[in-house]
């Protein structure tokens, strides 16, 4: 029966980007077509784009993805644990105390140390 | 097991929640959030396509399907043309594990995944690839930043999201959405009166998740010409569109799922109890759209890292005391 469940979860991918590429190939058949150069240019406020786009941007972005990827982490740790913790009683309880106190305290540290400020 | 029975099943299924989704959740979501605002403001809305303006969606759907397809000469044509897919799709994926109510002693969920609001929280965070791959490709600035935003305002706010999941999961013991509904049981059962901090935190971080106001950095049209979206136009647009509030209309349907108790009600037909949960939440939503102003982004990242994720990671731990002790 898993197996059957992954078979629909397959079966809603790959009809979902059948079904949206259909919509695209309507397009393709209904639209007009006159490209000419300036058409195609980038967008950037009317006037003619200066660079690329693909530059440098701020470590902000990264740094947050960074932090992200701990927490992330920890969520899915927490998942099982949900679960189970009714049938392990009070072992499970603590155990898990700790862990979140763990976390806790490296969030407060990533507070402290700036890392969630945007400037 | 007649696997070829099994195949045409899942299609039809996958087939039909899709066009459920274009015709519910897109055409007359949009038709739905025009009509709100134009009340909202004191303007009418659409009035004047087909009655009372219900056909306004359709029509416009017919004519961005006439669109031409440009792409950018500076952009990454074949990122920039998949990732509208990606996101269309990603919305669709959600839908697989909601239960829409019974009908005759079985449950009308296309499939009951025993993750199933884990499953449901990978694929709600399927959509940033797709956002970020399209803002990124377009080689505009605008884009990138929208894009850059969408990053990092959509994973910041997964994590409130999984904490509420997490609590409404140890509250139920599955993570089963049918059996989440299944433990809700009578009038104060719904998990909002035991999780009223989870359902808080779930309907901030579905908010913020979905890029909708006061979230909407992203988009937000008067400082990035709508962000990630600025290079896309006709189909692939409506694509992003269509992603989108199928999207919403999964989170608001997860919110019935997980807090309001799902298809349970008195009297009324299970399914139209869902239907009605469902747009209240979406309704909800709206009315918070078309009333306050957007956040800035070191804002709206305070309230994620600084608010929503130790409030959540504390009451994890005010749910575990309760049910063990």
């Amino acid at each position: 029966m898993l197996l059957l469940d992954w078979l629909y979860v397959a079966a809603f991918a790959v009809i979902g980007l059948l079904l949206a590429a259909l919509s695209l190939a309507i397009v393709w058949v209904l639209s007009p077509r006159s490209a000419y150069p300036q058409k195609r240019m980038t967008y950037e406020s009317g006037v003619v784009p200066i660079g690329q786009a693909w530059a440098q941007f701020n470590i902000r972005y990264y740094l947050f993805g960074l932090v992200f990827v701990i927490f992330a982490v920890e969520v899915i740790y927490l998942y099982p644990w949900a679960i189970v913790f009714r049938q392990l009683g009070k072992f499970a309880f603590f155990e898990m105390l700790i862990f979140l106190v763990v976390l806790l305290l490296g969030l407060a540290y990533a507070w402290r140390k700036g890392a969630l400020e945007w400037t | 097991m007649n696997w070829g029975a099994e195949i045409a099943k899942a299609v039809l299924a996958a087939v039909g929640m899709f066009t459920f989704l274009a015709i519910v959740a897109a055409m007359f979501g949009v038709l739905l959030e025009r009509k709100i605002g134009g009340w909202i403001q004191s303007r009418l809305g659409p009035k004047h396509v087909g009655p009372q303006g219900l056909l306004q969606t359709l029509a416009d759907t017919l004519k961005l399907l006439q669109k031409e397809h440009i792409t950018p000469r500076a952009a990454d044509a074949v990122v920039f043309n998949t990732a509208p897919l990606v996101v269309a799709t990603a919305g669709l994926m959600g839908w697989l594990v909601i239960p829409f109510g019974t009908l005759g002693g079985t449950v009308l969920v296309v499939r009951d995944l025993n993750i199933g609001i884990l499953f449901f929280a990978a694929m709600a965070s399927m959509t940033v690839i797709g956002i970020l791959a399209g803002g990124w490709s377009s080689n505009n600035k605008y884009s990138l930043l929208g894009a850059l935003r969408s990053a990092s305002q959509m994973i910041s706010y997964e994590l409130p999201l999984g904490m509420a999941l997490v609590a409404v999961a140890m509250e139920a013991g599955t993570l089963s959405t049918v059996g989440i509904v299944r433990a809700q049981d009578g009038w104060m059962g719904s998990f909002i009166f035991r999780q009223f901090p989870a359902f808080v935190i779930f309907l901030v971080a579905a908010t913020a998740e979905v890029n909708r106001v006061p979230f909407d950095l992203p988009e937000a049209e008067s400082e990035l010409v709508a962000g990630y979206l600025s290079e896309y136009s006709g189909m692939r647009f409506s694509l992003f569109m269509l992603g989108e509030y199928a999207e919403m209309f999964a989170m608001a349907a997860m919110t019935t799922t997980l807090f309001l108790g799902g298809w349970k009600g008195p009297l009324l037909p299970p399914l139209v109890w869902f239907f009605l949960k469902m747009y209240l939440v979406v309704f909800f939503m709206m009315w918070v759209r078309w009333t306050f102003p957007r956040f800035r982004l070191d804002q709206l990242l305070s309230l994620c890292w600084k608010v929503l994720l130790p409030a959540g990671l504390i009451w994890i731990l005010i749910s575990g005391y309760r049910i063990t002790f």
